[in-house]
This record gives C-alpha cells, sequence and structure tokens, in this order.
C-alpha cells in the first residue's frame, strides 16, 4: 500500500513529540500534540465553545465529532468554515474561533439585499 | 483501469473489502477522509491505553493493507461527487487537509465500486441539546479514542443500544467522571424484543460476553446503568450546566413525577445511527424499506450494476459483521470485474448470522415515538438555520408543507451548512407526525433527503479548476508530483 | 363532496396555484390537483425571479411587465385577506444589475437595454466606475453595466402555498398525491370528468398546469401539445455575510442563453444572495430530457463564471447542488389558452424559467379567458393553436 497525503501532519499521538505543532489560537501562541485535531486541541485547552450562531447568537462547539454536523467551525489561516473536528493542526497555523458572527462587507448595508429564496 | 475497483470508507468494511478485492487480483484504491485507516469503530489508539477493539488484530489488518502490493490507500480523500458515466461511475476526489482550498483533485474511473461509508449517531433533539457540551456519543468516542481528551468532567451518557457501552468504556479510560448511562428502551421491551428473534439471539451469543464485560466495568466504577430513562432537557446559558432526566414509559413519554435534575458539564447521546447515504443515492442505490439503508442482496451487491455496499451502510450491526460484508462485496467486485474469486463461504455465513443479531438489535433498541414529547415550541430542530419545533408546526399546518423539499423550503429545516444530515430523519418524523388526514400525505420518497450531490464540502474556485475527466491511466489530478498508476 | 368543482387545475406549482386563486377569485369552484406535494416540482428548483431585464421586447416582455404589477397588487390583497404570516412570500424589490465583462458585449447590452427602454422597461445605464457602489465586490474588469431597478424576487414555494391557501380559504381543494391520468369526455366531446389515481373527478374544465410535464398529461388527455424540459442546476453556497452580493447580478451572455433554443449545455453567471445568506450561482440551461443527474461539468462552468464576476467567492463552501426542468415550447413563449380539440380542456405551461414571475399575470389571463372576461393582455401570441405547440406534438410526443 502507498499511504497518501498532501500535508506534513502525521497521524498519532506521540510521546515526546519532537515535531510538536506550534500554532496560534486567536493570536495566542500554542503547543498542540501531532496527531491533534483542531477541535481536540480546543477541548484540551477546555474550550466548550467558540462560534456563534448566524441567527441567534447561540454558541456552538463540537457536536457530531465526525464531520457530519458543521457546529465546529473554525477558521484556519485566514480560511473560513473549516471543520476543527477534522482538521488535523499543523506546524505554523493560525486558528481563529469566531465568537460572533463576521462582520458585513465594507459599506454593506446590514440586511439589505439578502433575502429570498431556496438556499 | 479494467481492474480497478475503488473502495470508499476504510472502517472495517471497506478495509476487509479492500483486502478481498486486491486478494482476487484487483487492483484497490482505498479511499477516505482520516490519516490513517479504521473508520470511527477502529480510531487510532492512543499508545499506552490497551485497546480491545484496536487490537491485534487490527494491527495486523493495517499492517496487510500497508504491505499489499495492489491496493493504493488515499488518506485524507474526500469523494465529493460520484456521477455516472458509460458503464460505471466517475469519482472526483479532494486529497488534503479537511477543507482545506489547496487539496489535491482527482477523478477515478473504477470498474468496480464497493461503498463502505459508514454512517453517524442519530440525536434527537430536546430542550437544550444544542448547548455546547452536548455531544454525540461517537463525538465523546472520538475525542476520547482519537484525541486522548475528555469531553467533560462530570458526564452522562444517554441514548439507546449497546453502542453506548464502548462509548461509556472509552470515557472512563479517559478519565471522565460518568454519572450514569441511560438507556431509553425499557428492560421488558428490550427482552421482548430480543426475544421475537431467538435464533438471532443465539447467533449473537458471541457478543454476550463482551456486554456482560461493559456491565462489569459499569459496576466496578459504580456508574448507573438505568433502562427506562432519558435526558429530557439540557439547562445552562453558554454551556450544559445540568441535565433534567426521567423516567420513560414502554413508548418514551414522561412517567410524571420521574424528573430528577443533575448537575453535569458534558451529556453525550445516542439514539442509533443513521448510514451516509449520499454517495449510495448518487449511485442511484435502492434504498431498502425503511429508507435509511442500502438495499443489498447476498452477494452485498446494490440495485446498481458494479456498485455493492457493506457496513453500517447497510444496516447497522457492528464491526464484525462489518467486517465480513466488506469480504463478500470486495470478492463480489472483484468478480465483477471477470476476476476468478472463490465464493466466500465463512464470510457469507458471518454476514447471514450477523443480519439476524442487526435485526435483532433493531427490534431491541428502537427509536419510539414518544421522543416527540419531550421538545417545546421553541426547542430547535434545525440546529444549523435555527429553526424551532414551532416554526416547523406552523409551515406544516399553515402551509401545508407536505414533501420533504417544501417542508425544508418552507420552513428552512435542513437547508444549512449539514444539508440536513442531522435533523433531516427528525424533521421528516416530525411533520409526519402533524399530518393525519392520508390524503394530506404525498408519497414519500426517502432518496430524496439524502440527495446530496455535493457529498463532502468543496469550495467554489476548486469546484471552478476541478478536472472533469480522468488520465488515460484512470486518474486525473491536479497535482503536477502525483504519479500515475503503474 | 358537496358539489362538483366548476374547473380543475391540474398541477400545484406557482403558475397552477395562480391559476386556480385567479379562478376562486372570480367566484369559481376549484380543485387543484398534483400527483406529489404542492410546489415539489420546477417551483421548488426556481431562485424566484420576477424579472424584466432578461427580457427582450416582445409579447412575453408584455406579460412580464402586467404581472409585475400584477403580483404588487396581489400580494398586498393577500396580506388582507389570510394575514400576514400566511401571505408571507418574502418579496424583495432588489434590483436587478446586468454587466458585461467584454468590449462586444458592452455593445450588444447597451443597444439590448436601449431597445427596452423603448419598451418602457426601466433600465439605467452605469458607468462601469460606477458599479462598485452597487456592488462592492464585483470583479473589476466590468465594460458596461445596466440596472434594473423593477426586478424583483419572491421565495417560489412560499408564494405557490399563499396562493394555495387563498384557495382553500375561498371554498377549494387541494389534494396532493392524487395524480390525473387522463379525461372523461361527454358525447358531444366536451370534458366531463377528470380520471385520477383516486377516481373520477366529474367536472367542465380542467387546466392543464403541468410545467414540464404538460406534454404528457396533454397526451393523456387526448389533445397533445408540444412541451419540453430543459434542464437547470443551480449552486447555493455557504452562509455568507450580508452585503456580500445585493442584487442579482448577471452577466449579459445570460440574455443570450434564455432566448436560445440550442440543446447543448449552455451557462452563464447568474449570482444573488438569499435571506439565508447563502448565495445563489446559476445558470445552466441543456436540454437532456428528464435525466436528473447532477454534471460536475455543469457545476465547474458554474462555478468558473461566479468567481470570475465576484472573486470574493473563491474560498466560499459550496453547500448544495439542485436541478430542475424548466418548461418550454419551441418558440419560447408561455402556452395560455382553450385547447382547440376538447373543448373544456385548458393549457397554461411552457413559462421556462419565467414561470414565477409571469405567473400572477398568467393566472389572471386564465381567469379571463375561461370566464369570458375582456383579456387584460393580448392572448393571441400564447394561444395553444399555434404551429409550434400543435405541429410535430404527436410526434414528439
Amino acid at each position: 500500500m502507498t499511504p497518501e497525503a498532501d500535508h506534513r501532519g502525521r497521524p498519532g499521538p506521540s510521546t515526546g513529540d519532537a515535531g510538536a505543532p506550534q500554532v496560534t489560537v486567536d493570536g495566542v501562541a500554542v503547543t498542540a500534540r501531532t496527531g491533534q485535531t483542531v477541535a481536540g486541541l480546543l477541548v484540551s485547552a477546555g474550550r466548550t465553545s467558540w462560534r456563534s450562531t448566524r441567527g441567534g447568537g447561540r454558541p456552538r462547539g463540537l457536536f457530531c465529532g465526525i464531520g457530519v454536523c458543521f457546529d465546529c467551525l473554525v477558521e484556519v489561516n485566514g480560511v473560513p468554515d473549516v471543520r476543527a473536528c477534522q482538521r488535523l493542526v499543523a506546524d505554523g497555523d493560525d486558528i481563529r474561533t469566531a465568537p460572533r458572527p463576521r462582520p458585513a462587507a465594507p459599506g454593506g448595508p446590514a440586511g439589505d439585499g439578502t433575502r429570498t429564496g431556496e438556499a | 483501469m479494467a481492474r480497478l475497483i475503488a473502495v470508499v470508507g476504510a472502517g472495517p468494511a471497506g478495509m476487509a473489502a479492500a483486502l478481498a478485492a486486491a486478494d482476487a487480483g484487483a487492483e484497490v484504491v482505498l479511499v477516505d477522509a482520516a490519516p490513517r485507516v479504521g473508520g470511527q469503530y477502529h480510531r487510532q489508539p492512543p499508545p499506552g491505553l490497551a485497546d480491545q477493539h484496536a487490537g491485534p488484530g487490527f494491527a495486523r489488518l493495517e499492517a496487510e493493507l500497508a504491505g499489499h502490493p495492489r491496493v493504493r490507500h488515499l488518506a485524507e480523500t474526500v469523494v465529493w461527487a460520484l456521477e455516472p458515466r458509460p458503464g460505471g461511475h466517475r469519482l472526483h476526489l479532494r486529497t488534503g487537509p479537511a477543507d482545506s482550498p489547496h487539496r489535491t483533485a482527482r477523478v477515478l474511473d473504477p470498474a468496480a465500486l464497493v461503498l463502505a461509508t459508514g454512517a453517524h449517531d442519530r440525536a434527537l433533539p430536546f430542550p437544550g441539546w444544542d448547548l455546547p457540551g452536548v455531544v454525540t456519543a461517537g463525538a465523546a468516542q472520538a475525542l476520547a479514542k482519537g484525541q486522548r481528551v475528555a469531553v467533560g468532567r462530570r458526564v452522562l451518557l444517554a441514548g439507546t443500544g449497546p453502542f453506548l457501552f464502548p462509548v461509556a468504556q472509552s470515557l472512563i479510560e479517559v478519565g471522565a467522571h460518568l454519572v450514569g448511562v441511560l438507556e431509553a428502551n425499557r428492560v421488558g421491551a428490550t427482552a421482548a424484543g430480543w426475544l421475537a428473534r431467538p435464533a438471532a439471539l443465539l447467533a449473537g451469543r458471541a457478543k454476550l460476553p463482551e456486554l456482560a464485560g461493559y456491565l462489569g466495568l459499569l459496576a466496578r466504577h459504580r456508574i448507573a446503568y438505568r433502562t427506562g430513562h432519558a435526558v429530557l432537557a439540557a439547562h445552562g446559558t453558554d454551556r450544559v450546566e445540568a441535565v433534567t432526566t426521567a423516567r420513560l414509559t414502554r413508548d418514551w413519554r414522561v412517567v410524571p413525577g420521574s424528573a430528577r435534575r443533575i448537575a453535569v458539564d458534558a451529556v453525550c447521546v445516542g439514539f442509533g445511527f443513521t448510514p451516509q447515504l449520499e454517495l449510495a443515492v448518487a449511485a442511484g442505490c435502492d434504498l431498502d424499506a425503511t429508507g435509511t439503508c442500502v438495499r443489498v442482496d447476498i452477494a452485498q451487491a446494490t440495485s446498481t450494476p458494479g456498485v455493492f455496499a457493506a457496513g453500517e451502510l447497510t444496516g447497522v450491526g457492528g464491526a464484525d459483521l462489518a467486517a465480513a460484508e466488506g469480504r463478500v462485496a470486495g470478492a463480489s467486485a472483484a468478480r465483477h470485474l471477470g476476476l476468478a474469486v472463490p465464493v466466500p463461504r465463512a464470510a457469507l455465513r458471518q454476514v447471514r448470522a450477523g443480519r439476524g443479531f442487526a435485526a435483532a438489535l433493531a427490534g431491541a433498541y428502537p427509536v419510539r415515538p414518544g421522543w416527540r414529547s419531550w421538545l417545546t415550541e421553541d426547542t430547535l430542530v434545525c440546529r444549523c438555520e435555527e429553526v424551532s419545533y414551532g416554526a416547523l408546526c406552523q409551515a406544516v399546518r399553515q402551509r401545508a408543507a407536505l414533501g420533504g423539499r417544501v417542508l425544508r423550503l418552507t420552513s428552512r429545516v435542513g437547508l444549512g451548512p449539514c444539508q440536513g444530515r442531522i435533523c433531516g430523519r427528525n424533521a421528516a418524523e416530525l411533520a409526519e407526525a402533524l399530518l393525519c388526514r392520508a390524503d394530506q400525505r404525498p408519497p414519500l420518497t426517502p432518496a430524496a433527503s439524502a440527495r446530496r450531490p455535493i457529498a463532502a464540502p468543496i469550495r467554489l474556485g476548486e469546484l471552478a479548476t476541478t478536472p472533469t475527466e480522468p488520465s488515460e491511466h484512470g486518474f486525473a489530478s491536479t497535482d503536477p508530483t502525483d504519479r500515475s498508476e503503474a | 363532496m358537496a358539489a362538483h368543482p366548476d374547473v380543475v387545475v391540474v398541477g400545484a406549482g406557482v403558475v397552477g396555484a395562480a391559476c386556480a386563486e385567479a379562478l376562486t377569485a372570480a367566484g369559481l369552484r376549484v380543485t387543484v390537483l398534483d400527483r406529489g406535494a404542492p410546489a415539489s416540482g420546477t417551483t421548488a428548483a426556481g431562485e424566484g425571479n420576477v424579472l424584466v431585464s432578461d427580457k427582450e421586447p416582445g409579447p412575453e416582455l408584455v406579460l412580464a411587465q402586467h404581472s409585475l404589477r400584477r403580483w404588487r397588487v396581489l400580494l398586498p390583497a393577500l396580506r388582507e385577506e389570510l394575514g400576514p404570516e400566511l401571505a408571507e412570500v418574502e418579496w424583495d424589490a432588489k434590483g436587478g444589475l446586468v454587466v458585461a465583462t467584454t468590449a462586444a458585449g458592452a455593445g450588444s447590452l447597451t443597444a439590448f437595454a436601449a431597445a427596452q427602454r423603448q419598451a418602457g422597461v426601466r433600465a439605467e445605464q452605469l458607468a462601469p466606475d460606477r458599479v462598485g457602489e452597487l456592488e462592492p465586490l464585483l470583479t473589476p474588469g466590468i465594460t458596461a453595466a445596466v440596472h434594473y431597478p423593477e426586478d424583483a424576487q419572491l421565495h417560489p414555494v412560499l408564494a405557490a402555498t399563499t396562493l394555495l391557501a387563498a384557495v382553500r380559504a375561498r371554498g377549494g381543494a387541494v389534494r396532493a398525491g392524487v395524480a390525473a391520468l387522463g379525461l372523461r369526455r361527454a358525447a358531444g366531446g366536451a370534458v366531463s370528468a377528470v380520471v385520477t389515481s383516486a377516481g373520477d373527478l366529474p367536472t367542465a374544465a380542467v387546466v392543464n398546469a403541468c410545467g414540464p410535464w404538460a406534454g404528457a398529461f396533454a397526451t393523456a388527455a387526448g389533445a397533445p401539445i408540444t412541451v419540453l424540459p430543459r434542464r437547470g442546476v443551480v449552486l447555493v453556497t455557504g452562509p455568507l455575510p450580508p452585503g456580500t452580493v445585493r442584487h442579482k447580478v448577471y452577466d449579459a451572455d445570460y440574455v443570450g442563453a434564455v432566448a436560445s433554443g440550442d440543446a447543448d449545455l449552455q451557462t452563464s453567471a447568474v449570482v444573488e444572495s438569499t435571506r439565508a445568506g447563502t448565495v445563489l450561482v446559476g445558470s445552466s440551461r441543456q436540454r437532456v430530457g428528464f435525466d436528473d443527474t447532477i454534471r460536475v461539468a455543469v457545476l465547474r462552468e458554474l462555478a468558473r463564471k461566479a468567481v470570475a464576476l465576484f472573486p470574493v467567492l473563491a474560498d466560499v463552501p459550496v453547500q448544495r447542488a439542485y436541478g430542475g426542468f424548466r418548461p418550454y415550447a419551441p418558440d419560447h413563449l408561455p402556452v395560455i389558452g382553450p385547447d382547440p380539440r376538447v373543448a373544456g380542456l385548458w393549457h397554461v405551461t411552457g413559462h421556462e424559467g419565467a414561470g414565477i414571475g409571469l405567473a400572477a399575470a398568467t393566472g389572471q389571463l386564465l381567469a379571463e379567458l375561461l370566464t369570458g372576461a375582456e383579456p387584460h393582455v393580448d392572448p393571441t401570441p400564447f394561444r395553444v393553436d399555434r404551429p409550434a405547440v400543435l405541429t410535430g406534438a404527436e410526434v414528439r410526443a
């Protein structure tokens, strides 16, 4: 078998973790463990929620834990909507939690022109 | 690639299918989202903790796959679309860190396909179920086994079915204080379900020592295992701080006066499983009478020629049954390619026995309709779009929103990022219960609700540049360093 | 049932619902049948367009202008009649913004808009450097832009279910899961009943509002017409911050695709946001019969063109894709009127991708024709006995 993955993260927590990924969470430097997911990192640090819903501003964190529910979304390296329970931390990752909904586009009258239809 | 078989999902069923097909002479691509094979069941065991599931058997399997010259494992790879092509199907893959916009694209035209995409926990809504700290049993187990983290310090586990036991074990192993395990079905109801199928009970006798072991474990840790009980509500502001539990009738209505409040910082819930059907539905596979599982014949063949299914996709019956189904499916897929394959008699026998056990399980641990009485007007049914039970009722009653699609579009239930994976079954059952007149019920099409042509997340920019044809070797890739199949 | 319906409408999509609403408003007893759930076919796959911007001067534009006015009168009236909740259809006069990205495209868009102005459409030419005021995140490579403030949008399933609620409120019936299988005819040849999966339903008038399936019902009714399905697919993104996309924004080549009868795949960028914050990305047109497979090649083209218009969308996750079938007649005009062969049979179909917008005037016109009132729009261009609809119907059916 030829196992293939296109990034550096190797699975399996290891003791003594020489290559432990250094990441930042909301700008704060954190040492993660090899094989850790972003959700694993956040829960280990005592976080239970790291996002709010668009409608009611309800707090959200881990729910299904296997990539199905999309509750645990974070921003990684500037890219939003990353499932924390699926994403392995990699050295240098800039992880941003989103306690509030993202702001509107510049000059955007909130709520205008955003109605209607299928989705 | 005349001899290429794609196996989607590398849990017990997919691993077994890949080996069986490769042993029969086929070239196998084994695709899975995780970095290592094993699936949810054989989730990579943390070192230093003996794990009875991912024991020597798993290590041997993993080594066998790794050493097999005809198995290529695509780790961290999702199948985000499956479309028909003349004589088969075309898979569209992305390999790389989950949800990254910089993943490698591949297109695969296998000659046969084995779907072993598994299932996820079913969660039933109840007041407060969307508070942080309320997670599925599977989430708690994945955190414990894969990340070696306990989801909380004082944890309550609730739901139905024997799959709660290994979750309890995992939680104990990572040091959580388990304040109780609540089984919603009552002992009498459970026993009746088992007794209705004595043959299956016999077939499942291998499970009895395992069950006894779990009960012993709970007893040693002085953890109460209460049948006929459930979590009725979770309380807290920014996270769960307490729950109300209650005793249930046989139909899961609350026994008056039985409510108790318990302080917890995490609740894990699991009410059976929902198979991940999107690829099977995209391949046009018929579902079974329940509309939740893929229908297969004795050879694990689906209704679509060249497409085979194994494991929880075809009905939940545990890892042993899944692996046996995988062996049969792998052999059948190889035979579909014209390879001479001996009849996998032992595996067929195991499947037959295992299916009986699975049916007995389903009979013993059903989800009973009384759960609907736990909801209040403002209980969210759809977590993504924050659709309350009250809003759902209004859509059904006022708009006569009858079909699944119309219900989704009028109430917005299931229209969010999870696309109804969590709430779809629950919303359908709630809506159906609200429709009393038979002529208000248009024919239900269960496959329609599992129809998700975008089977896994992909970004618009990735889609804009995705290859649509495979290379001459059966692979297309956007990665210039990607080696073509030899 | 106490009394037989005066009219049976077959098909509970937005067009059938609008016909039934107008007929009940005229005092007729109406029963609406649908083989599935109401509003679950083409209506559920629509984006809710109420547009004048994509129509060249001609009878369809006239119908669209009347329909826009009619929706604006009908919706407040329904709000009065049914109450605000049940009459909520998420009407949004967001306006359309049509852009060109090439020099050639700029010329034809400018000429097209000039002709529309002649026909009474508000089409405001914008200097390319002022487009950013309307859509800050649009690509800077715009060569021409026209703003259509009259363009609106509504939620098609809410609209259809609101219209059906009005039908029920006026004593009409809506029966889901009842398939119309054919007609019974009296001795003189006129319609006497609809044969349904739930038995015969006596009536003297039947409206075939089966959308892309209208040809099949017409054949079953013994009066074939040529109405064909044209496949369309829409991509839906995950929720985005408000203000990302503010109008219905589309590339000028959309108009060419709408008017074309080519069987080959045509795509053009049509981008707009929804109340939920998601962005809808269309549009594709393809003649593939009723094959409902969603093709990656089509999705790729939609994605490519949308990202070209709004580069900010590249990192946005696609939440889902869905498809539907637009009903069209070979001459791309709606079919509204009596069947020349079977007395009592009416056809109302062929609105292609504009059924939501055209429904209000269509329902009104059908009711006027059926009751013998003076039609508010010239019905001649839409008549059933025109060659495109009748010729070759037997061959194609």
